[in-house]
């Protein structure tokens, strides 16, 4: 019963971290739906939105180490703290002209490419980003307080306890990202479905050209569509920046959304939430019981194995859309 | 026109290179990558103490120190690239903070004939010079460290672990997995039963660890992290409750940058150290007058006292005291890394020659032989308090158990000998 209970346990924290997975995932399945291009530089989106909202929050001078170094001032900070609500909001506004940037400067350049010279495109992107937030914000671990609550749920323990005698850890953060995940989920899908930029945007993935032809503004769309990734990336930043803090390793969680989006699908948003509920209950329950016989820390390498078991019987993953082309 | 080209190229490489007296010191340092934040302090607290003796000295013994940075990130090939690349400009004497970088190292500087100085990381056993007479890990290793932490729980539970449960939980790398042995051999001895949690780098995800330690409810954690590890694991042992006074990280997971996300739950997180913290010594008021008030600070002097930082500090100062005492020995101040080497196995770092140096109290004596190349290994412990945000030391420093570690370090040495065909020099 014991056994039960922790495996339990195990499974609804798998739950919780599929959720955290989903949340960077779901940058992925926007963009790819909208340009059919794998952006690769998602994940550091991500981190460029944390970067940018803590330097907002706590008025950090964008460029400080640049500017000193080249003038031999010591600027650091503005001496002010900008509300949480309105640093979001802000940063926001800095993803839509990144993503404006984006589409002048890169995309722009490329309509009616391949798609791998898209995703060179993007990988080139990632590396610029990562530069860029280093040089605009500093390098070190920066603390992120937008003031989500963190720590064991005591309400959800002592319901557990009640109900089965063993108290359950559930994070509060994961608890609220649930919530967060859930709510952008269901606007995305409302937008993508019931709009008609959310259907431009289905008809640019299909194709560039074609959407072009009927009038459609593929530079309205690309914006769009990079813009709410770009939002995407920022809740994602926030979470996984409240967890551990702000730094570069949070771009390497988008290796956590690969498996993710192999499993549910390139191109469906709920599949991203499915997928990372599998991947996260599937890794956790590896670990704990196959872990301790083959020396543990499976996690990272047992997600992609997983996504590769399911690939083999559904190769556009559990909700993609399966393409049939012409020879 | 040719001529005015090669002349302008010859001036170029003159100007980019050391100048041919300069004692030439590489920094491999990493301030990109997942383990930025603590490669930048390192970096800095590395530069500018060898920046303080050009700017007051005028260098060690009349020679200028060039310290050329090159990037690893952290990266075992990448750190190669570096140490192929910078050994052809007279370096002297090579510190790569990282441990996989190390032992890639290890038989190249071998070859090489550079001093490779790794302190509180790398080979434990590169402590026995017979076997490897060019790498030096003084004051401490990672042997030393699990010794020292177990020392301090048992001074903690009136000399008896016995029936204790103690968890750790590693990087699962080269790095993370040196103590394994060294605990386990300790548990033997002192009756504790030993929990090894790897968690695959960097180490943002280690909810499973940390569930399985709240449902096994060990006594004390120990952790070998590094970068994002250590704060994603000082967050998950707050979220669990775990009590913070009996979570002991290495002094790799032991800075600021590791503590401050975490808050207030952080409070009362320990770690192992070698040196002191803080800028409360008088070598911080030379190296404001020399260094950073002239604008000269490596980086603009973003986290001068820090943990890390000091420690990058403490580690080009034993590399400045082993060059001067190479130039003693040799008659030159312009030494050759052998001399350099020689140097290194003189060093007799007194409390006396700290003080002078405007850091009394800061590390315990160094005495190094041809045989031992490794110290006495001595740590203490460490506490944060996350409402000054500052660390106070809670331990004297505690020496490590010689009857485990030697034994330890004999036969990785010997087994590193015969899977090398080296003969063991003889020290006498």
């Amino acid at each position: 019963m014991e056994q039960l209970l922790y495996v339990s346990e195990i499974v609804v924290n798998g739950l919780m971290t599929g959720v955290m997975y989903a949340l960077v995932a779901l940058g992925f399945v926007l963009i790819y739906k909208a340009s059919g291009v794998f952006n690769y530089a998602q994940g550091v989106m991500a981190l460029f939105a944390a970067m940018t909202l803590v330097g907002i929050q706590q008025g950090q001078v964008p460029f400080a180490h640049l500017i000193n170094a080249l003038t031999g001032m010591h600027v650091s900070n503005f001496g002010w703290n900008v509300p949480a609500v309105l640093a979001i909001a802000l940063t926001a506004g800095v993803m839509v002209l990144l993503a404006i940037a984006i589409q002048k400067l890169v995309l722009q350049h490329l309509v009616g490419q391949e798609p791998i010279i898209l995703f060179m495109a993007t990988l080139g992107l990632a590396y610029f980003l990562e530069g860029l937030g280093d040089v605009m914000w500093g390098a070190d671990v920066k603390t992120l307080d937008v003031g989500l609550p963190q720590g064991i749920s005591d309400a959800a323990e002592a319901l557990t306890a009640r109900l089965t005698g063993y108290g359950f850890f559930i994070d509060r953060l994961d608890i609220w990202a649930a919530i967060i995940a859930t709510a952008l989920v269901a606007a995305l899908v409302a937008f993508s479905q019931y709009t008609k930029q959310g259907r431009a945007m289905r008809a640019v993935a299909d194709d560039h050209q074609a959407a072009l032809s009927v009038g459609i503004s593929l530079k309205f769309v690309w914006i769009m569509v990079w813009s709410i990734a770009g939002f995407v990336a920022l809740v994602a930043g926030i979470m996984w920046g409240t967890k551990s803090g702000v730094q570069f390793s949070l771009s390497l969680i988008a290796l956590k959304a690969l498996p993710v989006l192999m499993l549910g699908g390139f191109t469906s948003i709920p599949g991203a939430i499915v997928g990372g509920l599998i991947i996260g209950v599937g890794e956790k329950l590896f670990e704990y019981f196959v872990g301790p016989m083959i020396g543990g820390a499976t996690e990272t390498w047992f997600a992609y194995v997983l996504a590769l078991g399911f690939l083999v019987f559904r190769p556009q993953g559990l909700f993609g859309e399966r393409i049939i082309e012409r020879v | 026109m040719k001529l005015r080209f090669a002349a302008l190229a010859t001036a170029a490489v003159m100007a980019a290179g050391p100048a041919m007296a300069d004692l030439v010191v590489p920094n491999l340092s990493y301030r990109t990558g997942p383990y930025a934040a603590n490669g930048n302090q390192y970096a800095d607290g590395f530069n500018d103490y060898f920046t303080l003796l050009n700017e007051r000295d005028g260098g060690i013994g009349g020679q200028k120190i060039q310290v050329p940075e090159c990037e690893t990130a952290y990266n075992t090939e990448k750190g190669v690239e570096c140490y192929e690349s910078t050994k052809g400009n007279g370096a002297l004497v090579y510190n790569p903070l990282s441990t996989g970088i190390t032992y890639q190292l290890i038989p190249k500087v071998t070859a090489d004939g550079i001093p490779m100085y790794t302190p509180g990381y790398g080979r434990t056993s590169a402590k026995d010079g017979a076997v490897f007479p060019w790498v030096f890990n003084a004051p401490a290793n990672y042997w030393d460290g699990a010794s020292v932490s177990v020392k301090y729980l048992l001074d903690q539970n009136n000399g008896s672990l016995e029936g204790k449960k103690i968890a750790l939980i590693y990087h699962n790398s080269a790095f993370g997995k040196e103590p394994i042995r060294t605990l386990q051999e300790l548990g033997k001895k002192h009756g504790f039963t030993l929990t090894e949690l790897p968690v695959e780098p960097p180490g943002q995800e280690q909810k499973s660890q940390w569930l399985q330690i709240r449902r096994d409810k060990p006594d004390y954690v120990l952790m070998w992290g590094w970068g994002v590890m250590n704060q994603a694991a000082i967050q998950e042992a707050a979220n669990i409750r775990f009590p913070m006074e009996n979570f002991i990280g290495v002094w790799w997971s032991g800075g600021e940058v590791d503590v401050l996300p975490a808050g207030a739950g952080a409070n009362g997180y320990k770690s192992l150290t070698f040196n002191g913290v803080g800028q409360d010594y008088p070598y911080y008021e030379q190296l404001k007058q020399y260094v950073i008030d002239p604008g000269k600070a490596s980086q603009g002097g973003p986290s001068i006292g820090s943990a890390v930082y000091s420690r990058g500090m403490y580690a080009a100062l034993v590399i400045a005291e082993a060059i001067r005492k190479a130039q003693e020995l040799a008659g030159t101040s312009e030494i050759t890394p052998a001399q350099l080497r020689d140097g290194f196995e003189a060093l007799n770092i007194t409390e006396e020659r700290m003080a002078e140096l405007g850091l009394p109290n800061f590390g315990q004596p160094i005495v190094l032989s041809c045989a031992n190349h490794g110290g006495e290994g001595q740590g203490r412990v460490q506490q944060w308090n996350a409402e000054t945000k500052t660390w106070s030391l809670v331990s004297e420093f505690a020496t490590p158990d010689a009857e485990v570690l030697e034994p330890l370090i004999q036969a990785d040495a010997q087994a590193f000998a015969a899977e090398n065909s080296i003969t063991p020099a003889t020290c006498n």
